[in-house]
């Protein structure tokens, strides 16, 4: 990595202070209406998307470099600094985050009780989640990581379905089983080699000491330096392939989507689901390169089961927020796939580096375009749950579009930017994810190809039951967008379309980054 | 027939006396009493053994003899004593019933 | 003079921003609406014209009449994604028929859709879809091209779901996109494949574009026929060939002017529009870059033979039993598509895209004027219903006439005569088999006799309809008995009428003014060639066989026609069996059915299962084994660590309350059994000093 240089004004920690001092004052304030809350907390959040886009104005997108970098001393014993940067993946992950929360505060409208608590929670996880986007030292890194499951927990567990309970227990167990794995590979990496921060782990990754210093640490006979690497990379792997998720680490992500409330729902898929390709891409890809290098053909057919197995299941699902669940982990699969297919090997050593660059460009902007996307896919399931009184299975709707045109005409364009259409934010992604990967790994390439296939599929036989066929009596004065919440919905809309029509204003912000990753990834 | 013999049996007899008392009776102070047979049994040998000894000059017999007597006075003061703090304290001077030091 | 071509992507946008500009008018706004579409429409088709005539100029002037411009769309890494747009002969007349088409069939629905409620957002979709449409005429790059490819896709889906409230249409929607996307994800392979092979998606590049000798001479062999089938399956898909031709007949429950536009005249032909724009991967040798005739057919040009003219048959065949007037026309379209993919893989692109042309006139015409007669009948689609409407539609029916021969391809005056018959004389001159040539000609004949018996039903005899049928549909009020349809509509279909018979002048052999036109040449007058002997037999063939089949049709249905709506087909009395297994269309949709959707059906539930149990079960089972853990570990807890640990502490007590009896207090007891031990103790000693 370029040596990053120091920058003056703390931007960053001011970034992950701000929602989590925002919440403080929230809490402080006297509790009244929850429009109130609602609003302060809203106004927060676009203020923290204030900022970021204010940083993003300053950043420079021809740089690789980590920008905005602050760097102290923390405890020098253990190797923990306070050492936080972005590069184009970094401030990409911020420009999300911020535009999903904001959102999600937005889709929160039927939280009445104990409102004050539930905005507090989500600027909290808000905080936790900038944090992570930003921090280099695996210490807080690992910190603010863990963290954020506090704040989901408590959301999905106060305010959410029926079985809120065992969903948050699940989604809380499941991840800090992973997490304890991730803390357990990187305990002995620091045991091998007193360092914590990601870039000088990753230099030494790259000259190949990292994992001989630590099989001296850890060695004892009976086990090969090779079993050693592998059961550290495994841990790390369960780690991120919890949070993604991948299969078969993906069972407790219908139940957390679907049990929480929406407007969590669309933190959760928006903003958070990337913690962990984001943890794949800034961790896992530099440090244990060679490991993954060698698991690369059961990654890659893994990551064609998280394609095909959710698309397929989506068909059978019949609650709405069921059904978008499963697809986020169909789309957030293609992200593995491109992930996994840029690792070299040396049947595609010869393949042009273009091919690498399309395949990681995909998974960066399918990240943000999977955020915007589902977040607009469960806000919309929010706006439908406000007018149906809670109701959101297939079997409750049908020929919405009549009584609410505005409505299904936006969503209907959520929905094709969801299938892939040209023209809207997902096609783009997808492009380049299969032009990068069906070179570099043809078989898995085409089998995933049938997960668009079963997207489409499901998606058209939702907005059939849905909103075509005969108009359930029950809605006929179903009330269509509001004016106002028209004027909410249309900017993420056209943004979808913006992104379709010219994706380089994002590509541009993460192109330099993408060919700096690509660089160590062939021979 | 030695007379030493005679002075031992006498003793023996005593001593049996001292000891019947001593395991037997349920007053404290007979039980004393049989403690002075028993000691006096043991002056007595202490006594026939000297005279009858291999050097009846020396009077090493009879300083024990003395002895003796000195401690079981002191230790009949002592006891009687400790009998009467006891006996004021339980209201008896059988002994059967002084068994606070029981498990 | 200003060149047209910079401006060119004005061609596709001005419709796309009337659809956006009509899709913030409210619901009542109609007039505006129409006004927007028209006109957008009517500027496109001047800037089409103006585009044409540019192109007509480099032609006679001899200049290079490919022009083009590209443009960076995306970054990836240092290398640019680029795209662009093109002008050339073929996107030149595409972009004329296209857009002229479009603003007859604009025209016409003002008047079809007068009393639907939803026509504002009608008109945004059809404008949306002609804009896509013109897209996927200039596009310069098959990533360009596959993105107007896909929302033409989605606009007929939404148009073909118009009224989503009936849920055949609803599903015919879905159904129409999903069968399309099969051979999308095949197009998407061989683009991406394509891509990866040459580097770039650009058509046209100034040598370095995909289409060009260098791109082409560096793939494979394999490579070449593999990605050229590849994209020929997104091209079967959207063009409705044989194997994935079934949801065409089912996207007959749009509004017809839809079924017209895009179901008949355009969209379904972007397929054959797309193998012509992509003909020289289909015909190139890479080996050694032959076009020479001596070479045997490439692969994929003996894939796009046979499968046009299995498709041409057999849609042919289905087409003489259905009852549909709309099913009819959507089978002889799916026909009509086979003879063009045929025509492409035996004679090129000149030939294809002749009777793309000629078709998309009188298809177009053929489905406004079943339009009209359903307007007319107030939506009844039934022919078995109609009957006689000659006299109280006589615009519609003269029209429908020109077209119905035009389609039947009558001899000399009628467009489709020409250009099937060089269709079927390429056939004829293939070097493989003569097969696809009899396939064709036996279609033609079969074309000509269920047109005959579509019109002798729908024209001839007496009105077979109820009277006081109320409108089905489509919205229209009722009226008594059949009409006459407006002005606004019949207009566009005199117009089409003689464009139906007149384009057919512009490619005879006699004067190949199209074929030189496309290939860049001026054309010159050659009449000998009309006589030339293979040309001639040929045609003498497919007149008798045009004949053949009108005059059986006229034979059979013509002569005595059909009294009540309830008389079975002349054919059905005959043979039952044949006849409903046509009607069916070969029970293609139940095959599909149990082969594919019910397979497919399981395999999901089979995933939902697998998550569920499997993956679910795993993590329960763990669950489930943690808490069994737990449990064991309290009833160890309960009844052997703590249970043990207090057995332990009672027996010490109970060893200390027996030993306790020992020290009773009682001093005279200590004294005897010290007695007894000293007693005992001396026994000893005496016994042992005994010896």
């Amino acid at each position: 990595m370029i040596s990053p240089a120091t920058n003056l004004f703390p931007w960053l920690t001011l970034l992950t202070l701000l929602p989590a001092v925002g919440a403080l004052a929230l809490a402080c304030m006297p509790a009244r209406k929850p429009t109130l809350a609602r609003m302060v907390a809203l106004w927060i959040a676009l203020g923290e998307l204030m900022l970021v886009l204010l940083l993003l104005q300053h950043f420079d997108r021809a740089s690789s470099a980590l920008q905005f970098v602050e760097r102290r001393a923390w405890i020098p014993a253990l190797g923990v600094e306070y050492f936080v940067g972005v590069d184009g993946l970094g401030i990409l992950m911020l420009l999300l985050t911020a535009m999903i929360v904001p959102m999600g505060i937005l889709a929160s409208k039927k939280i009445a009780e104990r409102a004050r608590l539930y905005f507090v929670l989500l600027l909290l996880l808000e905080s936790c989640l900038i944090g992570a986007f930003t921090a280099l030292n695996f210490f807080h890194w690992f910190l603010y990581w863990e963290a954020s499951l506090l704040p989901a927990f408590f959301l999905i567990r106060l305010w959410g379905g029926r079985a809120r309970a065992a969903a948050a227990m699940q989604f809380l167990v499941y991840s800090m089983a992973g997490s304890i794995a991730l803390l357990l590979a990187f305990l002995a990496i620091f045991a091998g080699t007193g360092k914590f921060d990601f870039l000088s782990l990753a230099a030494l990754a790259q000259r190949g000491e990292l994992m001989p210093a630590v099989i001296q640490t850890l060695g004892w006979h009976g086990c090969t330096p090779q079993h050693i690497a592998l059961a550290l990379f495994v841990g790390a792997l369960a780690g991120f392939a919890v949070k993604v998720p991948m299969l078969p680490l993906h069972t407790w992500l219908p139940d957390a989507y679907t049990e929480a409330p929406t407007g969590t729902t669309v933190v959760l898929t928006g903003a958070m689901s990337k913690l962990g390709l984001y943890g794949l891409l800034r961790i896992l890809l530099p440090i244990f390169g060679a490991e993954m290098q060698a698991a690369r053909t059961w990654l890659l057919w893994l990551a064609v089961a998280t394609i095909v197995f959710p698309a397929c299941t989506a068909l059978v699902q019949r609650d709405l927020k069921r059904i978008f669940a499963y697809s986020s982990i169909n789309h957030l699969g293609y992200c593995l796939l491109g992930i996994f297919a840029v690792l070299p090997t040396l049947a595609t050593q010869s393949a042009p580096v273009v091919e690498r660059q399309a395949a990681l460009q995909g998974v960066l902007l399918q990240m943000f375009n999977h955020g915007l996307t589902a977040a607009a896919l469960f806000w919309f399931v929010a706006l439908l749950e406000e007018r149906s009184g809670g109701l959101r299975a297939l079997e409750d709707f049908g020929g919405l579009r009549k009584p609410m045109p505005i409505f299904a005409g936006l969503m209907g364009i959520a929905i094709f930017a969801s299938m892939g259409l040209p023209g809207l934010n997902g096609f783009v992604s997808e492009f380049l994810i299969f032009q990068g990967s069906v070179p570099l790994a043809p078989w898995q390439a085409t089998i995933a190809l049938l997960g668009l296939l079963a997207t489409a599929i499901f998606f058209l036989g939702m907005v059939q039951r849905v909103f075509a066929g005969p108009l359930n009596p029950r809605w006929v004065a179903m009330p269509d967008l509001a004016l106002q919440e028209w004027l909410i919905l249309a900017p993420a809309i056209a943004l979808l379309v913006l992104l379709g029509v010219y994706p380089q204003w994002v590509m541009s912000i993460f192109n330099a980054t993408a060919v700096h990753m690509v660089q160590p990834l062939h021979f | 027939m030695n007379p030493l013999t005679g002075y031992l049996l006498l003793a023996a007899l005593l001593f049996s006396i001292g000891l019947a008392g001593v395991l037997t009776r349920r007053s404290a102070i007979l039980m004393l009493v049989g403690m002075e047979l028993m000691l006096n049994a043991a002056n007595l040998n202490l006594i026939a053994f000297w005279r009858y000894g291999p050097n009846p000059a020396a009077m090493t017999g009879v300083l024990f003899a003395l002895f003796s007597i000195g401690v079981a006075a002191a230790e009949a003061a002592v006891g009687l004593g400790l009998l009467v703090a006891v006996a004021r304290r339980v209201r008896t001077t059988d002994v059967d019933q002084m068994d606070a030091m029981r498990g | 003079m200003m060149s047209i071509v910079p401006i060119l992507w004005w061609i596709p946008a001005l419709p796309v921003l009337a659809a956006g500009l009509i899709a913030l008018l409210r619901q009542r706004q109609r007039a505006l609406a129409q006004t927007l579409a028209i006109g957008a429409m009517g500027a496109s088709l001047l800037l089409s014209l103006v585009a044409f005539l540019h192109v007509w100029a480099n032609v006679r002037r001899a200049m290079p009449t490919l022009e083009i411009v590209n443009f960076n769309w995306l970054q990836i890494g240092d290398t640019w994604l680029r795209l662009g747009w093109m002008l050339d002969p073929l996107s030149a007349l595409m972009l004329v028929m296209v857009s002229l088409v479009s603003l007859l069939v604009f025209l016409y629905s003002t008047g079809y859709m007068e009393h639907d409620e939803n026509a504002t957002r009608f008109f945004c979709f059809l404008a949306l879809f002609a804009g896509a449409m013109l897209g996927v005429v200039i596009a310069n790059s098959l990533l360009l091209l596959f993105l107007c490819w896909e929302l033409v896709g989605v606009t007929s889906y939404f148009l073909i779901g118009f009224w989503y409230a009936k849920p055949s249409a609803a599903a015919a929607a879905k159904k129409a996109f999903i069968v399309t996307r099969i051979g999308d994800l095949g197009l998407f392979l061989g683009m991406v494949w394509l891509q990866t092979r040459t580097g770039t998606l650009l058509f046209y590049d100034h040598g370095a574009g995909c289409m060009e000798h260098a791109a082409l001479a560096r793939l494979s062999v394999a490579a070449a026929a593999s990605i050229a089938v590849l994209i020929f399956c997104g091209a079967a898909g959207k063009s409705g060939q044989f194997p994935l031709h079934v949801w065409l007949p089912d996207a007959m429950e749009g509004p017809t002017p839809v079924s017209a536009l895009i179901h008949a005249a355009t969209m379904v032909a972007a397929g054959v529009f797309l193998v012509a724009r992509v003909y020289p991967l289909m015909s190139v040798h890479p080996v050694n870059l032959l076009h020479s005739s001596a070479m045997p057919p490439t692969l994929a040009l003996q894939v796009i033979t046979w499968v046009g003219a299995a498709t041409a048959i057999i849609a042919a065949a289905i087409a003489v039993a259905q009852n549909d007037i709309k099913r009819i026309l959507a089978y002889s379209t799916i026909s009509q598509l086979g003879y063009m993919m045929l025509g492409l893989g035996v004679g090129g692109v000149v030939v294809g895209i002749f009777h793309l042309l000629t078709h998309a006139f009188f298809k177009a015409l053929l489905f406004l004027g079943a339009g009209s007669v359903i307007h007319g009948c107030d939506g009844e689609q039934d022919i078995r219903r109609m009957g006689g409407l000659s006299k109280a539609m006589p615009v519609t029916f003269a029209t429908y006439a020109a077209g119905m021969l035009a389609l039947c391809g009558f001899p000399l005056v009628f467009s489709g005569f020409w250009s099937k018959d060089a269709i079927l004389h390429a056939a004829h001159l293939w070097s493989l088999s003569q097969i696809p040539f009899w396939l064709g000609s036996a279609g033609a004949l079969l074309t000509a006799f269920y047109m005959t018996r579509q019109v002798c039903y729908v024209f001839a005899g007496a009105y077979r309809g109820a009277l006081d049928k109320s409108a089905v549909g489509h919205g229209a009020p009722p009226a008594a008995g059949p009409h006459e349809s407006p002005a606004v509509m019949t207009l566009p279909l005199i117009v089409l009428a003689i464009f139906a018979i007149a384009l057919g002048w512009l490619g005879t052999p006699a004067w190949e003014w199209l074929q030189s036109f496309l290939q860049g040449q001026p054309a010159e007058l050659h009449w000998a060639a009309l006589a030339s002997a293979g040309l001639l037999g040929t045609m003498l063939l497919s007149s008798t066989l045009v004949f053949a089949g009108l005059g059986l049709g006229w034979w059979l249905y013509g002569r005595r026609p059909a009294q009540h709506a309830a008389a079975p087909d002349v054919l059905e009395q005959q043979w039952p069996h044949i006849f409903t297994a046509l009607g069916n269309g070969f029970h293609v949709d139940a095959f599909y059915a149990a082969t594919v959707v019910r397979p497919f059906a399981a395999a999901c539930a089979l995933s939902d299962w697998l998550d569920r149990c499997v993956w679910s079960g795993a993590v329960r089972a763990v669950a489930a084994g943690t808490q069994l853990l737990a449990r064991a570990e309290v009833w160890t807890d309960a009844r052997v660590v703590n249970a043990g640990f207090d057995a332990g502490c009672q027996g010490v007590t109970r060893g200390g309350q027996f030993l306790a009896l020992l020290q009773n207090g009682r001093v005279q007891r200590y004294l005897r059994v010290l007695t007894l031990a000293l007693i005992v103790l001396a026994v000893v000693l005496l016994w042992r000093m005994r010896g």
